[in-house]
Protein backbone atom coordinates (compact mmCIF):
# COMPACT_ATOMS: atom_id res chain seq x y z
CA UNK A 1 0.00 0.00 0.00
CA UNK A 2 1.08 3.56 -0.95
CA UNK A 3 1.05 5.74 2.20
CA UNK A 4 2.67 8.77 0.92
CA UNK A 5 1.28 12.26 0.01
CA UNK A 6 2.73 14.33 -2.75
CA UNK A 7 4.06 17.37 -2.23
CA UNK A 8 5.25 19.85 -4.90
CA UNK A 9 9.10 18.56 -4.59
CA UNK A 10 8.80 15.26 -3.16
CA UNK A 11 6.55 12.66 -1.89
CA UNK A 12 6.46 12.37 2.16
CA UNK A 13 5.01 10.44 4.67
CA UNK A 14 2.76 11.67 7.55
CA UNK A 15 4.05 10.13 11.33
CA UNK A 16 0.95 10.36 13.71
CA UNK A 17 0.33 9.46 17.08
CA UNK A 18 -2.80 9.79 19.26
CA UNK A 19 -3.06 10.44 22.50
CA UNK A 20 -7.18 9.37 23.33
CA UNK A 21 -8.88 10.59 26.31
CA UNK A 22 -11.76 8.59 27.87
CA UNK A 23 -13.40 9.18 30.44
CA UNK A 24 -14.34 6.14 32.82
CA UNK A 25 -18.09 5.53 32.85
CA UNK A 26 -18.39 5.35 36.76
CA UNK A 27 -21.18 7.02 39.11
CA UNK A 28 -18.92 9.17 41.00
CA UNK A 29 -15.28 11.19 40.36
CA UNK A 30 -11.69 9.81 40.49
CA UNK A 31 -10.97 11.28 44.22
CA UNK A 32 -14.62 13.05 45.08
CA UNK A 33 -18.35 11.47 45.90
CA UNK A 34 -19.46 14.53 43.43
CA UNK A 35 -21.86 13.23 40.11
CA UNK A 36 -20.37 12.61 36.74
CA UNK A 37 -23.80 12.91 35.30
CA UNK A 38 -23.61 15.20 32.25
CA UNK A 39 -25.64 18.12 31.33
CA UNK A 40 -26.37 18.98 34.78
CA UNK A 41 -26.84 22.80 35.90
CA UNK A 42 -23.61 24.43 36.39
CA UNK A 43 -21.35 23.83 39.27
CA UNK A 44 -23.91 21.64 40.81
CA UNK A 45 -21.79 18.43 41.39
CA UNK A 46 -18.60 20.11 42.83
CA UNK A 47 -17.16 19.03 46.36
CA UNK A 48 -14.71 20.48 48.13
CA UNK A 49 -12.20 18.53 47.01
CA UNK A 50 -13.19 19.27 43.19
CA UNK A 51 -12.88 22.53 43.78
CA UNK A 52 -9.23 22.45 46.23
CA UNK A 53 -10.40 24.24 49.03
CA UNK A 54 -7.87 24.65 51.22
CA UNK A 55 -7.08 21.33 53.85
CA UNK A 56 -9.14 18.92 51.26
CA UNK A 57 -7.55 15.10 50.66
CA UNK A 58 -8.53 13.22 47.06
CA UNK A 59 -9.56 9.66 48.16
CA UNK A 60 -9.23 7.22 44.99
CA UNK A 61 -12.40 5.88 43.71
CA UNK A 62 -11.79 1.56 43.33
CA UNK A 63 -13.95 1.32 40.72
CA UNK A 64 -12.27 3.82 38.29
CA UNK A 65 -9.00 1.60 39.07
CA UNK A 66 -10.86 -1.58 38.50
CA UNK A 67 -12.14 -0.07 34.82
CA UNK A 68 -8.50 1.58 34.21
CA UNK A 69 -7.18 -2.28 34.76
CA UNK A 70 -9.79 -3.59 32.30
CA UNK A 71 -9.43 -1.26 29.86
CA UNK A 72 -5.16 -2.62 29.88
CA UNK A 73 -6.15 -5.92 29.88
CA UNK A 74 -8.61 -5.25 26.34
CA UNK A 75 -6.17 -3.56 24.94
CA UNK A 76 -3.64 -6.56 25.51
CA UNK A 77 -1.10 -4.55 27.62
CA UNK A 78 0.81 -4.99 30.72
CA UNK A 79 -1.24 -4.27 34.27
CA UNK A 80 1.32 -2.34 36.53
CA UNK A 81 1.20 -4.12 39.81
CA UNK A 82 2.58 -0.52 41.34
CA UNK A 83 1.93 3.16 40.18
CA UNK A 84 1.99 6.48 41.51
CA UNK A 85 -0.23 9.68 41.09
CA UNK A 86 2.24 12.59 40.45
CA UNK A 87 0.81 16.55 40.22
CA UNK A 88 1.13 18.03 36.97
CA UNK A 89 1.77 22.02 37.21
CA UNK A 90 0.01 24.36 35.46
CA UNK A 91 -2.46 27.44 35.90
CA UNK A 92 -5.79 27.74 33.95
CA UNK A 93 -8.84 29.13 35.12
CA UNK A 94 -10.56 26.00 34.87
CA UNK A 95 -8.20 24.37 37.09
CA UNK A 96 -8.46 25.06 40.99
CA UNK A 97 -5.99 22.63 42.36
CA UNK A 98 -3.34 24.84 39.84
CA UNK A 99 -2.07 21.27 39.48
CA UNK A 100 -4.03 18.32 37.73
CA UNK A 101 -3.44 14.52 39.58
CA UNK A 102 -1.95 12.56 36.66
CA UNK A 103 -0.04 9.34 36.34
CA UNK A 104 4.19 9.99 34.81
CA UNK A 105 6.84 7.68 35.48
CA UNK A 106 4.63 4.92 36.78
CA UNK A 107 1.48 4.61 34.64
CA UNK A 108 -1.52 1.98 35.97
CA UNK A 109 -1.07 0.30 32.68
CA UNK A 110 1.83 -0.39 30.40
CA UNK A 111 3.28 -1.54 26.75
CA UNK A 112 -0.03 -2.79 25.00
CA UNK A 113 -1.24 -3.27 21.13
CA UNK A 114 -4.60 -2.76 19.30
CA UNK A 115 -5.28 -4.59 15.28
CA UNK A 116 -6.83 -2.59 13.13
CA UNK A 117 -8.66 -4.03 9.64
CA UNK A 118 -8.18 -2.83 6.24
CA UNK A 119 -11.05 -3.03 3.19
CA UNK A 120 -8.37 -5.35 1.04
CA UNK A 121 -8.24 -7.89 3.90
CA UNK A 122 -4.83 -6.76 5.61
CA UNK A 123 -4.68 -5.24 9.18
CA UNK A 124 -1.59 -3.96 11.32
CA UNK A 125 -0.96 -3.46 14.60
CA UNK A 126 -0.84 -0.24 16.35
CA UNK A 127 1.85 -0.43 19.82
CA UNK A 128 0.26 1.39 22.63
CA UNK A 129 2.79 3.26 24.72
CA UNK A 130 0.87 3.13 28.36
CA UNK A 131 -2.69 4.11 29.63
CA UNK A 132 -2.75 6.16 33.03
CA UNK A 133 -5.41 7.72 35.36
CA UNK A 134 -5.82 11.49 35.63
CA UNK A 135 -8.29 14.01 36.73
CA UNK A 136 -10.22 16.09 34.12
CA UNK A 137 -10.77 19.71 34.39
CA UNK A 138 -13.56 22.08 34.48
CA UNK A 139 -15.32 23.76 31.67
CA UNK A 140 -14.61 26.89 30.19
CA UNK A 141 -16.97 28.96 27.75
CA UNK A 142 -15.78 31.49 26.24
CA UNK A 143 -18.10 32.55 24.23
CA UNK A 144 -21.05 33.15 26.57
CA UNK A 145 -20.26 36.80 27.99
CA UNK A 146 -18.41 39.34 25.58
CA UNK A 147 -16.01 40.49 28.52
CA UNK A 148 -15.80 37.12 30.56
CA UNK A 149 -15.11 33.08 30.14
CA UNK A 150 -17.90 31.24 32.33
CA UNK A 151 -16.00 28.43 34.46
CA UNK A 152 -18.10 25.09 34.87
CA UNK A 153 -16.57 22.63 37.33
CA UNK A 154 -18.77 19.70 36.87
CA UNK A 155 -16.66 18.17 34.94
CA UNK A 156 -13.29 18.90 37.63
CA UNK A 157 -12.17 15.36 39.01
CA UNK A 158 -13.88 13.33 36.64
CA UNK A 159 -11.61 9.96 35.93
CA UNK A 160 -10.09 10.01 32.45
CA UNK A 161 -8.25 7.43 31.17
CA UNK A 162 -5.43 8.55 28.90
CA UNK A 163 -4.05 6.42 26.18
CA UNK A 164 -1.09 7.06 24.62
CA UNK A 165 -0.23 5.30 21.31
CA UNK A 166 3.01 4.87 19.48
CA UNK A 167 3.66 7.32 15.95
CA UNK A 168 2.48 3.73 14.32
CA UNK A 169 0.33 5.35 12.23
CA UNK A 170 0.50 6.85 8.73
CA UNK A 171 -2.80 8.33 7.29
CA UNK A 172 -5.44 9.74 8.21
CA UNK A 173 -7.82 6.88 7.21
CA UNK A 174 -5.72 4.81 9.79
CA UNK A 175 -5.67 7.34 12.27
CA UNK A 176 -9.46 7.38 12.20
CA UNK A 177 -9.26 3.57 12.27
CA UNK A 178 -7.49 3.35 15.22
CA UNK A 179 -9.46 5.88 17.52
CA UNK A 180 -12.65 3.75 16.15
CA UNK A 181 -11.44 0.60 17.36
CA UNK A 182 -10.59 1.82 20.58
CA UNK A 183 -13.58 2.85 21.51
CA UNK A 184 -15.36 -0.52 20.22
CA UNK A 185 -12.70 -1.95 22.73
CA UNK A 186 -13.91 0.42 25.43
CA UNK A 187 -17.58 0.14 24.52
CA UNK A 188 -17.30 -3.63 24.99
CA UNK A 189 -15.74 -3.32 27.73
CA UNK A 190 -18.46 -0.85 28.82
CA UNK A 191 -15.33 1.32 30.81
CA UNK A 192 -16.48 4.66 28.44
CA UNK A 193 -19.51 5.57 27.25
CA UNK A 194 -17.68 6.52 23.65
CA UNK A 195 -19.68 9.47 23.37
CA UNK A 196 -17.30 12.07 21.51
CA UNK A 197 -20.10 14.68 20.88
CA UNK A 198 -20.07 15.07 24.83
CA UNK A 199 -16.57 14.86 25.10
CA UNK A 200 -16.34 11.33 27.05
CA UNK A 201 -13.92 10.43 24.51
CA UNK A 202 -11.44 13.10 22.57
CA UNK A 203 -7.91 12.69 21.28
CA UNK A 204 -4.74 14.83 20.72
CA UNK A 205 -3.39 14.24 17.61
CA UNK A 206 0.93 14.51 17.08
CA UNK A 207 1.98 14.76 14.06
CA UNK A 208 4.77 15.33 11.91
CA UNK A 209 6.13 14.47 8.21
CA UNK A 210 9.29 13.10 6.50
CA UNK A 211 11.06 11.88 3.51
CA UNK A 212 10.20 7.58 3.43
CA UNK A 213 13.54 5.97 5.50
CA UNK A 214 14.31 9.31 6.72
CA UNK A 215 14.07 10.12 10.66
CA UNK A 216 11.11 11.35 12.14
CA UNK A 217 10.77 14.90 11.59
CA UNK A 218 9.74 17.92 14.34
CA UNK A 219 6.25 17.13 15.42
CA UNK A 220 3.36 19.62 16.63
CA UNK A 221 0.29 18.71 18.56
CA UNK A 222 -3.51 19.31 18.03
CA UNK A 223 -5.22 19.39 20.80
CA UNK A 224 -8.86 18.50 21.64
CA UNK A 225 -10.26 17.01 18.81
CA UNK A 226 -13.93 15.45 19.75
CA UNK A 227 -14.95 13.65 16.21
CA UNK A 228 -12.97 10.97 13.49
CA UNK A 229 -13.96 13.61 10.89
CA UNK A 230 -12.01 16.52 12.47
CA UNK A 231 -8.81 14.46 13.20
CA UNK A 232 -9.02 13.12 9.62
CA UNK A 233 -9.23 17.47 8.67
CA UNK A 234 -7.03 18.15 11.28
CA UNK A 235 -4.42 15.68 10.26
CA UNK A 236 -5.07 16.40 6.41
CA UNK A 237 -4.05 20.71 6.99
CA UNK A 238 -1.38 20.10 9.47
CA UNK A 239 0.70 17.76 6.96
CA UNK A 240 -0.14 19.84 4.13
CA UNK A 241 1.00 23.18 6.13
CA UNK A 242 4.48 21.35 7.03
CA UNK A 243 5.16 19.65 3.72
CA UNK A 244 4.73 23.43 2.64
CA UNK A 245 7.00 25.03 5.14
CA UNK A 246 9.90 22.11 4.63
CA UNK A 247 9.70 22.12 0.59
CA UNK A 248 10.04 26.25 0.69
CA UNK A 249 13.27 25.70 2.94
CA UNK A 250 12.04 26.28 6.03
CA UNK A 251 11.82 24.30 9.37
CA UNK A 252 9.08 23.06 11.61
CA UNK A 253 8.82 24.52 14.87
CA UNK A 254 7.49 21.80 17.73
CA UNK A 255 4.42 23.60 18.79
CA UNK A 256 0.60 22.94 20.32
CA UNK A 257 -1.75 23.68 17.80
CA UNK A 258 -5.50 23.93 18.08
CA UNK A 259 -7.86 23.02 15.68
CA UNK A 260 -10.89 25.43 14.02
CA UNK A 261 -14.11 23.18 12.74
CA UNK A 262 -15.37 25.68 11.22
CA UNK A 263 -12.64 26.65 8.92
CA UNK A 264 -10.80 23.14 8.88
CA UNK A 265 -7.11 24.97 9.66
CA UNK A 266 -4.29 24.28 12.94
CA UNK A 267 -3.30 27.50 14.45
CA UNK A 268 -0.73 27.49 17.49
CA UNK A 269 -2.20 28.18 20.61
CA UNK A 270 -0.36 31.24 22.55
CA UNK A 271 1.49 31.26 25.85
CA UNK A 272 3.51 28.72 24.29
CA UNK A 273 6.63 29.47 26.10
CA UNK A 274 5.26 27.78 29.59
CA UNK A 275 3.22 25.14 28.48
CA UNK A 276 5.86 22.63 28.55
CA UNK A 277 7.55 23.01 32.06
CA UNK A 278 4.97 20.67 33.89
CA UNK A 279 7.36 20.41 37.07
CA UNK A 280 5.22 16.72 37.64
CA UNK A 281 6.56 15.48 41.09
CA UNK A 282 4.91 12.69 43.19
CA UNK A 283 1.39 13.87 44.89
CA UNK A 284 2.14 14.12 48.51
CA UNK A 285 -1.31 13.25 49.44
CA UNK A 286 -1.64 10.25 47.84
CA UNK A 287 0.27 6.47 48.48
CA UNK A 288 1.14 4.48 45.54
CA UNK A 289 -1.76 2.33 44.11
CA UNK A 290 -0.87 -1.42 44.15
CA UNK A 291 -2.93 -3.72 42.71
CA UNK A 292 -2.67 -7.32 43.48
CA UNK A 293 -2.12 -10.35 40.92
CA UNK A 294 -5.41 -11.90 42.64
CA UNK A 295 -7.38 -8.70 41.83
CA UNK A 296 -6.38 -8.30 38.35
CA UNK A 297 -7.33 -11.97 37.76
CA UNK A 298 -10.46 -11.10 38.95
CA UNK A 299 -11.32 -8.46 36.65
CA UNK A 300 -9.25 -10.13 33.72
CA UNK A 301 -12.08 -13.31 34.48
CA UNK A 302 -14.60 -10.46 34.47
CA UNK A 303 -14.00 -9.67 31.03
CA UNK A 304 -16.85 -10.35 28.22
CA UNK A 305 -15.84 -10.88 24.75
CA UNK A 306 -13.90 -8.53 22.68
CA UNK A 307 -14.34 -7.56 19.37
CA UNK A 308 -11.34 -9.59 18.12
CA UNK A 309 -12.19 -12.01 19.49
CA UNK A 310 -15.73 -12.01 18.21
CA UNK A 311 -14.13 -10.77 14.71
CA UNK A 312 -12.22 -14.64 14.65
CA UNK A 313 -14.83 -16.73 15.80
CA UNK A 314 -17.40 -14.96 12.49
CA UNK A 315 -14.71 -15.90 10.37
CA UNK A 316 -14.49 -19.23 11.30
CA UNK A 317 -18.37 -19.70 12.03
CA UNK A 318 -19.58 -18.09 9.52
CA UNK A 319 -16.45 -17.98 6.41
CA UNK A 320 -16.83 -14.19 6.82
CA UNK A 321 -14.25 -12.15 5.15
CA UNK A 322 -11.82 -10.27 7.65
CA UNK A 323 -13.27 -7.14 6.92
CA UNK A 324 -16.98 -8.11 7.01
CA UNK A 325 -16.08 -9.43 10.10
CA UNK A 326 -14.84 -6.68 11.38
CA UNK A 327 -17.27 -4.39 10.24
CA UNK A 328 -20.06 -6.17 12.09
CA UNK A 329 -17.78 -6.39 15.29
CA UNK A 330 -17.19 -2.82 15.48
CA UNK A 331 -19.89 -2.06 17.40
CA UNK A 332 -21.39 -4.24 20.31
CA UNK A 333 -24.76 -3.62 19.04
CA UNK A 334 -24.00 -4.32 15.16
CA UNK A 335 -22.71 -8.02 16.67
CA UNK A 336 -25.72 -8.66 18.85
CA UNK A 337 -28.12 -7.65 15.77
CA UNK A 338 -25.94 -10.22 13.69
CA UNK A 339 -25.72 -13.20 15.78
CA UNK A 340 -29.51 -12.23 16.46
CA UNK A 341 -30.88 -12.16 12.81
CA UNK A 342 -28.44 -15.81 11.80
CA UNK A 343 -29.62 -17.36 15.15
CA UNK A 344 -33.37 -17.06 14.18
CA UNK A 345 -33.56 -19.24 11.48
CA UNK A 346 -31.19 -22.46 10.37
CA UNK A 347 -31.17 -22.21 7.33
CA UNK A 348 -29.79 -18.81 7.73
CA UNK A 349 -25.81 -19.98 8.30
CA UNK A 350 -25.59 -21.09 4.78
CA UNK A 351 -25.90 -17.34 3.84
CA UNK A 352 -24.22 -15.37 6.31
CA UNK A 353 -22.37 -13.56 3.32
CA UNK A 354 -26.11 -12.20 2.56
CA UNK A 355 -26.78 -11.20 6.30
CA UNK A 356 -24.06 -9.08 6.48
CA UNK A 357 -24.39 -7.00 3.13
CA UNK A 358 -28.36 -6.98 4.22
CA UNK A 359 -27.33 -5.29 7.51
CA UNK A 360 -24.40 -3.05 7.15
CA UNK A 361 -25.30 -1.47 3.59
CA UNK A 362 -29.33 -2.00 2.91
CA UNK A 363 -30.43 -1.86 6.78
CA UNK A 364 -27.54 0.83 7.85
CA UNK A 365 -28.12 3.31 5.05
CA UNK A 366 -31.68 2.73 5.83
CA UNK A 367 -31.44 3.90 9.74
CA UNK A 368 -28.60 6.79 8.83
CA UNK A 369 -31.25 8.04 6.26
CA UNK A 370 -34.20 8.69 8.66
CA UNK A 371 -31.41 9.47 11.63
CA UNK A 372 -32.02 6.17 13.16
CA UNK A 373 -29.99 4.01 15.85
CA UNK A 374 -29.33 0.03 15.23
CA UNK A 375 -30.80 -0.06 18.87
CA UNK A 376 -34.39 1.07 18.15
CA UNK A 377 -34.68 -0.42 14.40
CA UNK A 378 -38.20 -0.64 13.25
CA UNK A 379 -37.08 -3.97 11.52
CA UNK A 380 -36.49 -6.49 13.99
CA UNK A 381 -33.30 -9.23 13.49
CA UNK A 382 -35.68 -11.65 12.90
CA UNK A 383 -38.02 -9.63 9.83
CA UNK A 384 -34.57 -9.34 8.18
CA UNK A 385 -33.86 -13.10 8.62
CA UNK A 386 -36.93 -13.71 7.10
CA UNK A 387 -36.35 -11.33 4.11
CA UNK A 388 -32.65 -12.90 3.46
CA UNK A 389 -34.17 -16.88 3.57
CA UNK A 390 -37.00 -14.85 0.62
CA UNK A 391 -34.09 -13.81 -1.20
CA UNK A 392 -31.81 -17.25 -0.23
CA UNK A 393 -34.35 -19.52 -1.58
CA UNK A 394 -34.76 -17.10 -4.86
CA UNK A 395 -38.33 -16.25 -3.74
CA UNK A 396 -37.97 -12.50 -4.58
CA UNK A 397 -35.10 -10.92 -6.32
CA UNK A 398 -32.46 -8.48 -4.68
CA UNK A 399 -33.82 -5.47 -6.33
CA UNK A 400 -37.54 -6.35 -4.99
CA UNK A 401 -36.11 -6.79 -1.86
CA UNK A 402 -34.50 -3.76 -1.28
CA UNK A 403 -38.37 -2.69 -2.03
CA UNK A 404 -39.75 -4.60 0.21
CA UNK A 405 -37.51 -3.80 3.47
CA UNK A 406 -38.00 0.06 2.76
CA UNK A 407 -41.69 -1.22 3.15
CA UNK A 408 -40.90 -3.40 6.37
CA UNK A 409 -38.90 0.01 7.49
CA UNK A 410 -42.20 2.30 7.21
CA UNK A 411 -45.11 -0.19 7.98
CA UNK A 412 -43.63 -2.48 10.55
CA UNK A 413 -44.58 -5.32 8.33
CA UNK A 414 -43.19 -8.87 7.84
CA UNK A 415 -41.42 -9.40 4.50
CA UNK A 416 -43.82 -12.72 4.04
CA UNK A 417 -46.63 -10.32 4.23
CA UNK A 418 -45.72 -7.66 2.27
CA UNK A 419 -44.53 -10.17 -0.41
CA UNK A 420 -47.67 -11.63 -0.45
CA UNK A 421 -49.86 -8.92 -0.27
CA UNK A 422 -48.69 -7.10 -3.04
CA UNK A 423 -47.66 -10.37 -5.00
CA UNK A 424 -43.66 -9.79 -5.48
CA UNK A 425 -42.32 -13.49 -6.07
CA UNK A 426 -40.12 -13.97 -8.59
CA UNK A 427 -41.08 -14.71 -11.59
CA UNK A 428 -38.69 -18.28 -12.41
CA UNK A 429 -40.66 -19.89 -15.62
CA UNK A 430 -38.63 -20.16 -18.26
CA UNK A 431 -41.66 -20.00 -20.70
CA UNK A 432 -43.21 -16.61 -19.05
CA UNK A 433 -40.10 -14.96 -18.95
CA UNK A 434 -39.50 -15.92 -22.75
CA UNK A 435 -42.86 -14.68 -23.12
CA UNK A 436 -41.98 -11.49 -22.18
CA UNK A 437 -38.92 -11.32 -23.80
CA UNK A 438 -40.29 -12.35 -27.34
CA UNK A 439 -43.03 -9.44 -26.54
CA UNK A 440 -39.58 -6.96 -26.01
CA UNK A 441 -37.84 -8.49 -29.27
CA UNK A 442 -40.76 -8.06 -31.35
CA UNK A 443 -41.10 -4.47 -30.71
CA UNK A 444 -38.01 -3.15 -30.86
CA UNK A 445 -36.49 -3.91 -34.13
CA UNK A 446 -34.04 -1.42 -34.86
CA UNK A 447 -32.10 -1.99 -31.57
CA UNK A 448 -31.99 -5.73 -32.37
CA UNK A 449 -30.46 -4.81 -35.39
CA UNK A 450 -27.73 -2.01 -33.90
CA UNK A 451 -27.29 -4.96 -30.76
CA UNK A 452 -26.62 -7.69 -33.45
CA UNK A 453 -23.97 -5.37 -35.31
CA UNK A 454 -21.74 -5.32 -32.61
CA UNK A 455 -23.61 -2.72 -29.96
CA UNK A 456 -23.43 -5.26 -26.78
CA UNK A 457 -24.17 -2.51 -23.89
CA UNK A 458 -28.14 -2.54 -25.81
CA UNK A 459 -28.14 -5.92 -23.61
CA UNK A 460 -29.13 -3.51 -20.90
CA UNK A 461 -31.48 -1.80 -22.34
CA UNK A 462 -33.63 -5.27 -22.81
CA UNK A 463 -33.31 -6.46 -19.66
CA UNK A 464 -34.92 -2.88 -18.76
CA UNK A 465 -37.98 -3.25 -20.89
CA UNK A 466 -38.45 -7.04 -19.58
CA UNK A 467 -37.99 -6.22 -16.02
CA UNK A 468 -40.41 -3.36 -16.52
CA UNK A 469 -42.85 -5.34 -18.38
CA UNK A 470 -42.83 -8.21 -15.37
CA UNK A 471 -42.75 -5.10 -12.69
CA UNK A 472 -39.41 -6.15 -11.68
CA UNK A 473 -40.46 -10.05 -11.06
CA UNK A 474 -38.60 -11.70 -13.50
CA UNK A 475 -35.13 -13.21 -12.21
CA UNK A 476 -32.22 -11.70 -13.62
CA UNK A 477 -30.55 -14.42 -13.99
CA UNK A 478 -32.95 -16.76 -15.81
CA UNK A 479 -33.67 -13.45 -17.97
CA UNK A 480 -30.22 -12.33 -18.76
CA UNK A 481 -29.76 -16.22 -20.24
CA UNK A 482 -32.26 -16.29 -21.97
CA UNK A 483 -32.20 -12.77 -23.31
CA UNK A 484 -28.67 -14.00 -24.30
CA UNK A 485 -29.86 -16.99 -26.16
CA UNK A 486 -32.40 -15.80 -28.15
CA UNK A 487 -30.70 -12.63 -29.54
CA UNK A 488 -27.83 -14.58 -30.58
CA UNK A 489 -30.47 -17.05 -32.62
CA UNK A 490 -31.07 -14.20 -34.56
CA UNK A 491 -27.68 -13.70 -35.55
CA UNK B 1 22.70 23.65 40.79
CA UNK B 2 23.27 26.90 41.21
CA UNK B 3 19.92 29.41 41.25
CA UNK B 4 20.85 32.62 39.51
CA UNK B 5 18.56 35.37 38.33
CA UNK B 6 17.16 34.02 35.58
CA UNK B 7 15.60 30.80 37.14
CA UNK B 8 14.35 32.68 40.44
CA UNK B 9 12.28 34.83 37.64
CA UNK B 10 11.33 31.81 35.89
CA UNK B 11 10.21 30.15 38.91
CA UNK B 12 8.55 33.38 39.71
CA UNK B 13 6.67 33.30 36.69
CA UNK B 14 5.75 29.73 36.67
CA UNK B 15 4.53 30.40 40.03
CA UNK B 16 2.01 33.62 38.97
CA UNK B 17 4.52 35.89 41.70
CA UNK B 18 5.92 39.27 41.17
CA UNK B 19 9.24 39.97 42.50
CA UNK B 20 10.88 42.92 42.83
CA UNK B 21 15.00 42.78 42.43
CA UNK B 22 15.02 43.11 46.27
CA UNK B 23 12.65 39.97 46.74
CA UNK B 24 14.91 37.92 43.68
CA UNK B 25 18.14 39.05 45.47
CA UNK B 26 17.28 37.63 48.65
CA UNK B 27 15.14 34.59 47.56
CA UNK B 28 18.59 33.59 45.28
CA UNK B 29 19.98 33.92 48.54
CA UNK B 30 18.06 31.74 50.62
CA UNK B 31 17.23 29.51 47.73
CA UNK B 32 20.88 28.73 47.50
CA UNK B 33 21.36 27.49 50.90
CA UNK B 34 18.29 25.70 50.69
CA UNK B 35 20.03 23.56 48.02
CA UNK B 36 23.31 23.37 49.35
CA UNK B 37 22.29 21.73 52.73
CA UNK B 38 20.10 19.40 50.54
CA UNK B 39 23.00 18.59 48.14
CA UNK B 40 24.59 16.84 51.10
CA UNK B 41 22.20 14.13 49.94
CA UNK B 42 24.38 13.96 46.80
CA UNK B 43 27.29 11.79 48.94
CA UNK B 44 25.03 9.23 48.90
CA UNK B 45 25.41 6.25 46.35
CA UNK B 46 21.77 5.75 45.01
CA UNK B 47 23.00 3.73 42.11
CA UNK B 48 20.46 1.11 40.95
CA UNK B 49 17.82 2.26 43.61
CA UNK B 50 14.57 3.41 42.56
CA UNK B 51 12.73 6.29 44.11
CA UNK B 52 10.38 6.71 46.77
CA UNK B 53 6.87 8.13 46.47
CA UNK B 54 6.29 7.83 49.60
CA UNK B 55 7.90 6.83 53.30
CA UNK B 56 4.21 5.67 55.05
CA UNK B 57 3.64 1.68 54.52
CA UNK B 58 0.38 2.12 55.03
CA UNK B 59 -1.84 0.96 51.64
CA UNK B 60 -3.54 3.52 49.88
CA UNK B 61 -7.44 3.80 51.26
CA UNK B 62 -10.27 3.52 48.65
CA UNK B 63 -13.53 4.42 48.37
CA UNK B 64 -16.64 2.56 46.45
CA UNK B 65 -18.03 4.17 43.45
CA UNK B 66 -20.85 6.23 45.22
CA UNK B 67 -21.70 9.61 44.10
CA UNK B 68 -23.18 12.17 46.65
CA UNK B 69 -25.70 14.80 45.82
CA UNK B 70 -24.02 17.89 46.65
CA UNK B 71 -26.03 20.59 44.92
CA UNK B 72 -23.31 22.26 45.83
CA UNK B 73 -23.48 25.37 43.31
CA UNK B 74 -24.60 28.22 45.80
CA UNK B 75 -21.62 26.80 48.38
CA UNK B 76 -19.25 26.53 45.86
CA UNK B 77 -19.75 29.93 44.00
CA UNK B 78 -19.79 31.96 47.88
CA UNK B 79 -16.43 32.67 47.89
CA UNK B 80 -16.29 33.21 43.95
CA UNK B 81 -14.70 37.18 43.18
CA UNK B 82 -17.32 37.30 40.33
CA UNK B 83 -19.80 34.81 39.48
CA UNK B 84 -22.38 34.96 36.75
CA UNK B 85 -25.74 32.98 36.13
CA UNK B 86 -24.34 29.98 38.02
CA UNK B 87 -20.74 30.35 36.64
CA UNK B 88 -17.80 31.60 37.80
CA UNK B 89 -16.92 34.50 35.85
CA UNK B 90 -12.93 35.09 34.85
CA UNK B 91 -11.59 37.41 33.36
CA UNK B 92 -12.04 36.46 29.43
CA UNK B 93 -9.18 33.74 28.51
CA UNK B 94 -8.78 34.45 24.80
CA UNK B 95 -7.51 30.85 23.01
Amino acid sequence: MNNLIKGEKYDWEIVIGLEIHAQVKSNSKLFSSSSTKFGSSPNSQVSLVDAAMPGMLPVINKYCVEQAVKTGIGLNAKINNYSVFDRKNYFYADLPQGYQISQYKYPIVGEGKVTIDFKDGTSKDIRIVRLHLEQDAGKSLHDQNPSKTYVDLNRSGVALMEIVSEPDIRTPDEAGMYISKIRSILMYLDTCDGNMQEGSLRADVNISVRKPGDEYGTRCEIKNLNSIKFIKQAINYEAKRQIEILESGGSIEQNTMLFNTSTGKTRPMRNKEEAHDYRYFPDPDLLPLEISKEEIGKIKSSIPELPDELKNKFIETYKLSNYDASVLTAEKQTSDYFNETINSDSELKNHAKIVVNWITSELFSLLNKNNQDLNNSPVSPENLGQLVKLISTNEISGKIAKDVLEDMFSSGKTARQIVDEKGLQQVTDQGEIAKVIDEVIAENPKMVEQYLAGKDKLLGFFVGQAMKLTKGKANPKMLNDILKQKLNKKN
Amino acid sequence: MKIDKNTINKIARLSRIKLDDKESEDYIKDLNSILDWVEQLNEVNTENVEPLSNISSSILPKREDVSKDTNSSEEILENAPDKLEGFFAVPKVVE
